[in-house]
Formats: C-alpha cells, sequence, structure tokens
C-alpha cells in the first residue's frame, strides 16, 4: 500500500489564555482547542469533519496549514513532517495544500480585481510563468468552476455570495494543489446556490484526483460529500468511519445524539423519528470534564468515563467510548417532556 | 373570525439604486392555535413580511394592503393602536438572541420591564413571573440566573431567554424569525422541541420564518413559500413535501442533502438569487426555472387553489411541469 497523502499523528494545539487583571508572571491558563488528533488521508480521498462550534475543527484546519502554532506530527507523503519545517521550507509545500473559506465575500480582498485574487497564488508559487500564460490559466480556471471569463476584471463586490465561493475555489485550485481543505465553505451560502458548491466541489474533485478534508457542521452536507467522516467533541475524536458506517451504524452516544437532532425536511420521517436528547450545554474548554469530555451530557456515562479517557479503537470503524454501541434503551424510554 | 388576516402585503423601499419590492401581493389567515411555516432563501422578503406587520419596518419602508388582527386593522397603525398589541398579543422571536438583548440590562430588568409597562405590575411583581417563565423555558436555576447580563448566557441560552421574555404577556400570536439560525444542531432540537411544546401549552398561533424545510417539516402545519418577495406555494405541510407542486419548492426540495438518504444526487437550481431593484413583473423564480417561457417574464398566473388547501402561483400547469 502506498503510503497515505497526509498522516496526523498526536497534533495539538494549546492557547495560553490572560484574563484581565492576571499578572504578568502568573501562570496563564490553557486551552486545549485540538487535543491529540491523529488521521490518515488517502491521495484522492474526502474526509468530512463535523462538530459543533467549539470542537476544534477550523483549528485542526489551521493547524494543518501551520496557521496557528501545533505540537505532533504532520507527515506529507510520508515523508516530510511539515511542523518541523522553516516557513522558508514550508513555502514548497504550500501550494500543495490550499484552503477555502467559510465567508466567500470576506475571504477576498475587495480592492483587487478577481484576475489578480485568482493570479496571486500562481505568482507566488509559479514565478517563472509569462503574464499572458498567467491570464490564460486564470481564464481556463475561471471557466472551470463556472465563472465567465469575461468577468475577470471586475471586483469581489460585484458578485453575489455563490460567485464569490466560486472566486475562492477557483484561488485555491490554480496551483495543481494534492489536498484542498474546505472550512465551512456553504454555510454562509443559501440552499439554492449551497447545492451548485458542493457539486461542483464534487466535480473537481473526481476530476482532479483531489484529497479534500471538508469541514462542516451540516451533517447532511458533510454525509453527501465525504468518504470518511470524523466527529469531533472538545477538541477530541469521538468516532471515525467510512461516511456509510457512520451514518448507518453509529457506534458513540455523541454521534447518535447528533444524528438524532438534525431535522428531516420530510414530515412523516420527522415525526416518526427520536430525538435523543442532550442535557445541558457543552462544558467550558478552559476546565473539560475528567476522563471521557462526553460524560457529563451522556445518556450511558458510568464511573469509569470519569476516570478514564478512553480511547480511539477499531480499525476501520473507531470509535472513543467506554460503552459504545446504539442506545436502544435510551430510545425506548418516552422522550421527557 | 381569524386570529390574523393578511391581504395583498406588499412592501416596498425607497433606495437611492431605486424602489425594492421585497413583498408583493401576500395573503394568507392564521387561526388561532395555529403554526404557520414561511420559509425562503434571502431576500425572499420573509422577514420583511414580519416587520411590516409588526410595525417595525425601516424609516424608507412603506407597507400597503391589510393585516387585520383579532378584527382590528394594525397595518401603519398609529403607536396608539399598535402598542397595546405589540409584545402583549403579539410576540416576536429575533435570530440572534446577543443582538435583540439589551447587552447594558440584567434579564430581569429587561424582562420585568414588559410586564410593568404592559400589565401594570409592580417590579417584585414582574421579576417573579419572569423567574416563572424562565423555568417555564428550562433554563436551570432561574431564580438566581434571572439577575445575570446577557453576555453570562449561552447562544442556546439566550435563545431560552428571548422566548420567555416573547411569552410573559401570554400573546396570542408569535412571529420566530429564523429563532435557531444562529445554533448548533443539537440546541437547535432543544429550542424546537420547547417551542413546539409552549405553542401546545399555551395554545399560541405560530409564525415560524426559515430557510430551512426540516425545520418546517417538524414544526408547522402550513407552509407557505416565498420566492422574491411573492407566494409561490402555500399548502398543508404533509402534502407540499410529498407533492410539491411550483418548480421552485420541488427544485429546493431536491437541492438539499439529506442525512436520512443514501447516495442521493443533488439537483442544483442553475442561476443566483433574484434582483429586487427589478420591476415588479412576472414571475421572480422564471430566469431559473426549467419551465418558463417568455410570457413568465411578464406574467405570473394569481395563487389559486388546485387542491383542498394548496395553492400555487404558476403559469404552467400541474401536468405541464411534472
Amino acid at each position: 500500500m502506498t503510503a497515505p497523502l497526509l498522516r496526523v499523528e498526536d497534533l495539538r494545539v494549546t492557547f495560553e489564555i490572560r484574563r484581565a487583571g492576571d499578572l504578568p508572571w502568573s501562570k496563564p491558563r490553557l486551552l486545549h482547542a485540538v487535543n491529540g488528533i491523529t488521521f490518515d488521508l488517502q491521495p484522492g480521498e474526502t474526509l468530512g469533519i463535523v462538530g459543533e462550534s467549539g470542537c476544534g475543527k477550523s483549528t485542526l484546519a489551521r493547524a494543518l496549514i501551520r496557521m496557528v502554532p501545533a505540537t505532533g506530527r504532520v507527515l506529507w507523503q510520508g515523508k516530510t513532517d511539515l511542523l518541523s519545517l522553516s516557513r522558508r521550507e514550508m513555502l514548497k509545500y504550500r501550494a500543495d495544500i490550499q484552503m477555502v473559506f467559510q465567508d466567500p465575500l470576506a475571504s477576498l480582498n475587495p480592492r483587487m480585481t478577481v484576475g489578480q485574487i485568482i493570479a496571486e497564488p500562481l505568482r507566488t508559487h509559479r514565478p517563472g510563468l509569462s503574464r499572458t500564460e498567467v491570464r490564460e490559466r486564470v481564464k481556463q480556471m475561471m471557466d472551470r468552476v463556472g465563472l465567465l471569463p469575461n468577468q475577470i476584471n471586475r471586483y469581489p463586490h460585484e458578485f453575489s455570495g455563490g460567485q464569490c465561493q466560486r472566486i475562492g475555489i477557483a484561488r485555491a485550485l490554480i496551483v495543481e494543489p494534492k489536498l484542498l481543505i474546505c472550512d465551512e465553505p456553504v454555510s454562509a451560502l443559501d440552499v439554492s446556490i449551497q447545492a451548485q458548491v458542493i457539486n461542483l466541489l464534487d466535480e473537481l474533485q473526481r476530476d482532479l484526483g483531489l484529497a479534500m478534508i471538508f469541514i462542516a457542521h451540516d451533517l447532511s452536507v458533510v454525509k453527501h460529500i465525504s468518504d470518511r467522516v470524523m466527529v469531533l467533541y472538545l477538541g477530541r475524536e469521538m468516532e471515525v468511519a467510512s461516511s456509510h458506517d457512520l451514518y448507518s451504524d453509529p457506534q458513540h452516544p455523541y454521534t447518535q445524539a447528533l444524528l438524532s437532532a438534525v431535522p428531516i425536511p420530510d414530515p412523516k420521517a420527522e415525526r416518526a423519528k427520536r430525538v435523543i436528547p442532550l442535557e445541558g450545554d457543552l462544558p467550558s474548554p478552559m476546565s473539560p470534564p475528567s476522563g471521557c469530555v462526553f460524560r457529563t451530557r451522556c445518556p450511558r456515562a458510568g464511573e469509569l468515563c470519569a476516570a478514564q479517557v478512553p480511547l480511539l479503537t477499531g480499525q476501520s470503524h473507531a470509535v472513543a467510548c467506554h460503552f459504545p454501541g446504539p442506545l436502544t434503551e435510551a430510545l425506548a424510554q418516552p422522550e421527557p417532556a | 373570525m381569524a386570529l390574523l388576516e393578511v391581504r395583498d402585503l406588499g412592501v416596498s423601499f425607497e433606495t437611492p439604486d431605486g424602489t425594492v419590492n421585497a413583498v408583493n401581493g401576500v395573503s394568507f389567515t392564521l387561526e388561532r392555535g395555529e403554526t404557520l411555516g414561511i420559509v425562503g432563501e434571502s431576500g425572499s422578503g420573509k422577514s420583511q413580511l414580519s416587520f411590516a406587520i409588526m410595525g417595525l419596518l425601516a424609516r424608507n419602508g412603506r407597507a400597503r394592503g391589510s393585516v387585520l388582527f383579532d378584527g382590528q386593522e394594525i397595518l401603519n397603525a398609529p403607536p396608539k393602536v399598535i402598542n397595546p398589541i405589540r409584545a402583549n398579543r403579539i410576540a416576536m422571536v429575533f435570530q440572534d438572541p446577543m443582538t435583540s438583548l439589551n447587552p447594558y440590562m440584567r434579564v430581569s430588568d429587561q424582562m420585568a420591564e414588559v410586564l410593568t409597562h404592559h400589565k401594570g405590575m409592580s417590579r417584585a411583581q414582574a421579576v417573579r413571573e419572569a423567574i416563572r417563565m424562565l423555568d417555564a423555558v428550562k433554563i436551570p436555576d432561574a431564580a438566581n440566573r434571572v439577575h445575570l447580563y446577557p453576555h453570562e448566557f449561552s447562544g442556546g441560552m439566550r435563545q431560552r431567554v428571548m422566548i420567555a421574555m416573547a411569552l410573559l404577556c401570554r400573546p396570542e400570536l408569535l412571529i420566530a424569525d429564523e429563532p435557531t439560525t444562529a445554533l448548533d444542531v443539537t440546541v437547535q432540537a432543544q429550542i424546537m422541541s420547547l417551542l413546539a411544546e409552549l405553542q401546545r401549552e399555551f395554545a399560541m398561533a405560530t409564525i415560524l420564518i426559515t430557510h430551512d424545510l426540516g425545520v418546517v417539516a417538524g414544526f408547522c402545519r402550513q407552509v407557505m413559500v416565498l420566492y422574491g418577495g411573492k407566494v409561490m406555494e402555500q399548502s398543508p405541510t404533509d402534502p407540499l413535501f410529498e407533492t410539491p407542486s411550483h418548480p421552485y419548492t420541488r427544485g429546493l426540495l431536491r437541492a438539499i442533502p439529506r442525512v436520512d438518504r443514501e447516495g442521493d444526487q443533488l439537483e442544483s437550481i442553475p442561476g443566483s438569487p433574484p434582483n429586487m431593484t427589478r420591476e415588479d413583473r412576472g414571475c421572480p423564480f422564471a430566469p431559473r426555472c426549467a419551465h418558463a417561457g417568455e410570457d413568465c417574464l411578464d406574467h405570473l398566473a394569481p395563487l389559486t387553489e388546485f387542491a383542498p388547501g394548496r395553492l400555487r402561483a404558476c403559469n404552467r400547469s400541474l401536468e405541464e411541469i411534472a
């Protein structure tokens, strides 16, 4: 078997939080935004990352391309540890990993034309190209993502949200990356436009053989686009499995609760559905619960869960839970009023 | 008599770029205790529709038509008429609980204000009532937390505070404008089941404004689909999802990925949302519609009933779009 495109081992991102009024020599409090994440990504594969706000999914993406400092190992093509490279050495790999951001308009410079925006990565990473070549490639890429090449001299504000997201995708793909990281690429878009962008990403990925990390809070979108899905909660992996297995046979109580909460656009299915209620709020990431971080809201938590952190076990369907399996007993009870 | 009767409601804004017709000719009736979902994407006019009913339009906005609340005309009504109704008999829950609560006021003061103003209660009495209502929306330890400031609550809890505040005067009509859009799915599920429970308990008529068809499917008995400020389709919930009668509704349902299905193909709707400064003629969906002809650009058939309780506005017959 070939080496995975990306192997992430024990990735951790820790922020130091200083509160107002703290003395300069006092020890800052630590927030573990990403807490020991490990996964492989094969070439051409799409890994979906889901979780609620504050689970660390965006920080994880940023750590991979070193936009935030992280510890652990990020092995690129089995050889290079991206986290150990100097800034200059890292530049070589930046063209291979590109990113698409959530807010389509905010991630584009309002004072640059579409042509300049899409050409910018080329000017950085392929300085040998002539001006006409750059323009030719930009036009081809615009056509590829469904923008009219004759709009090359327009500014971002002249485009709708969906079109701006296409510009962001064109900018990411112009340097022919091997890995595309999409951080909530469709959550700011209207439903009818969302499908356009999802289909475009799907198609581009197939044609270009791209690997993709797709981060979203919308479980239905992630299911649609991903080969494998990882569920995060408070910076930790709860469950990782193929998209099919995770959605049809979720093992972790959190995954089950999350899936049961998704509204289904079908009144009959929606009425028949049993929501597994999650009690209370997300605990503060500054002081996460001991043992399993999910135990404070888990319908099945026991003493073991408070004492010991469950390890992620299993090969193709990995779960980090002391008591995995369908929550049948919780489902049998009537929903508490 | 119906609780709310909206007839031919239109909303337009005067802007430097010309007149924007945000809502055109919307009519519906809402009985007591009923639930209506208003579905639409950004720019469909769904929020302006509710602002017009509440008399909360921006200064450059104009509302036309008629809104009868319990038989009384409240559209463009003077403050003397609308103020005793607003917050008292019609209440509203907004999308963003952080910006709709006053950050400088304790929750207790904000909530008590509603009751001292509308019901003439004493402050102590009003705070007691506020605590009871926070209990009803399941905020733990309400007696102590009522004295906190809004920023001391999480997003989901803040939305509960908003709902509690809206329910203080036991309104007959609740308008919830995207009440769960800013929330995570598990919190959304909590809030929607809470709303459904309170709606039944207080027998309030409820208008739920949302872009999420899944939320509508679970909550509403009736659905109205808006596009470009016009009603495309209006129907009881079940048949709308089973046999959508308008090309836009069909497109929308085919464009959403579903968590309970495997390997579904997403059919996207081509094109972009409508430009609202255009002339108010024809079908707003025509430029994106696969069935549209020349006639659709300058004329749209009126909303007509084609089955019991089901209305559609489309120049093409059901057979033609099948």
